[in-house]
């Protein structure tokens, strides 16, 4: 591939760039990363993406593509042959694509009420985030990852989220690992991939930003 | 396509969901089965072929149980290969036609249900959101014949909704949101949709659907009193 220029607007804690770095590392395409200022959106993250105005937005030779699935299927895309992230069979990338908006429309939500809401609420959205958690290590199997032998889309579209599983932890005053060992097992099995490791921001890091947020809104 | 290729759609006629997965089969001339859902009291079947969701529509090919419309419709664009080709084979306009087809997924109808189920100054605000998100869609159509490229592609038939469903809702509602005076393109669109005998086809019963739409209304109105 020629001299192609990839940039990536993102937030270091933001689970949806994640999802793009690590795309992006598995497909060893250079980019120049920029680190947006939610509170102060740049004029190129306005311009790129004046629908949402939020971030990831991957601008490839000045093309903006936002969405992080989105994102990712396109990367996928433009190098189908190295590191596939999605199969070429029908069926399993349905399969594939319908487990990534399970993760899309579930586990963020979920995981921003755990740390956001106390009591009945909360107690709530632990049970949910488990039964989820549950259902994704009923589909993930005896796999070493969902992609297979191989990382594949939901290991990339889930595993940023094990970036924020001790904040979720603390807040929500329970383990994650003793209610889902085979989650964890493969979230850190990713880990030890450098694609992945290098893409996700170590979790001390993101609780301070949880407990940071909280005192921003007034959250207890 | 074989004898022994078996397609089956779990649907419900007055879901946009549903609909659009029929348009899909019919315009490549794929023939299936259609079983109605009854969404108050769901088949055994349905919560077998989507145990996770539990909800319409579901395309079963050959016994392999696909759900949710828009993964369903990139399911049959890859299939079947005849045309018309839904989606493009150039990655930049695949990733464009899907950031349209989620943001009316996930923006303009989740606020259309918003617009149906609130009252007053709510209502109000969902109004004015839905018309905003409407003004982009509008924005993305003006000088095209159809949303992707040549013909009728994925982003026109997730956005087939606008053709019947959405005029007979607003009626129902008794609300002004969509009209050709505010959204001429899309109404142009509208027109040449029209004009694919697939699509003119597929018009839902606007009696029948107006007469459902006024019965969930009453009914929700009444179960939240």
């Amino acid at each position: 591939m020629g001299d192609e220029d990839v940039v990536l607007l993102d937030f270091w804690p933001s689970p949806f760039g994640m999802r793009v770095r690590i795309a992006l590392a598995e497909k060893e395409i250079k980019y120049e990363y920029k680190e947006e200022d939610l509170r102060n959106k740049s004029d190129l993250l306005l311009k790129m993406n004046p629908v949402h105005k939020k971030i990831p937005v991957l601008i490839y030779n000045g093309k903006p593509v936002c969405e992080s699935l989105i994102q990712v299927q396109y990367i996928d895309e433009i190098l189908p042959h190295k590191s596939p992230l999605l199969p070429t069979d029908p069926y399993q990338r349905a399969i594939a694509r319908f487990w990534g908006d399970f993760v899309d429309n579930k586990i963020y939500d979920l995981g921003r009420k755990l740390w956001t809401t106390k009591g009945e609420e909360q107690e709530a959205a632990k049970k949910e985030f488990i039964e989820c958690l549950k259902l994704l290590e009923g589909e993930l199997g005896n796999k070493a990852y969902f992609g297979g032998e191989n990382l594949g889309y939901v290991d990339v579209v889930l595993v940023p989220f094990y970036s924020w599983f001790y904040a979720y932890e603390k807040c929500g005053n329970f383990s994650i690992e003793t209610e889902c060992p085979k989650l964890i097992a493969w979230a850190k099995r990713c880990m030890e991939k450098d694609t992945v490791s290098k893409s996700l921001p170590d979790q001390d890091k993101i609780y301070d930003f949880v407990l940071h947020l909280k005192k921003v809104f007034g959250i207890e | 396509m074989g004898d022994d290729e078996e397609v089956k759609v779990f649907g419900m006629w007055a879901s946009p969901y549903s609909r659009r997965v029929e348009l899909a089969l019919k315009l490549k001339g794929i023939p299936y089965e259609y079983i109605e859902e009854d969404l108050s009291n769901k088949s055994a079947l349905l919560i077998k072929h989507n145990p996770v969701h539990q909800k319409i529509p579901v395309l079963v090919h050959n016994g392999k149980s696909i759900p949710e419309s828009l993964v369903i419709l990139e399911y049959i664009d890859e299939t079947w290969r005849n045309n018309p080709i839904l989606l493009s084979q150039d990655p930049y306009d695949r990733a464009m036609a899907r950031f349209w087809a989620k943001f009316i997924d996930e923006k303009i109808l989740s606020t259309t249900r918003k617009v149906s189920f609130t009252t007053g100054k709510e209502q109000e605000h969902a109004i004015e959101e839905v018309t905003e998100q409407l003004k982009l869609l509008e924005n993305e159509v003006k000088g095209k014949a159809y949303f992707g490229g040549e013909g009728i592609g994925y982003v026109d038939i997730v956005a087939n909704f606008l053709v019947f469903w959405f005029g007979n809702l607003q009626e129902a509602l008794g609300i002004n949101i969509f009209s050709q005076h505010k959204f001429p393109f899309i109404f142009e669109w509208i027109q040449k949709q029209l004009k694919i005998d697939m699509v003119d086809e597929s018009r839902i019963p606007k009696d029948k659907h107006l007469t459902y739409i006024r019965t969930r209304l009453a009914a929700f109105k009444s179960a939240s009193k």
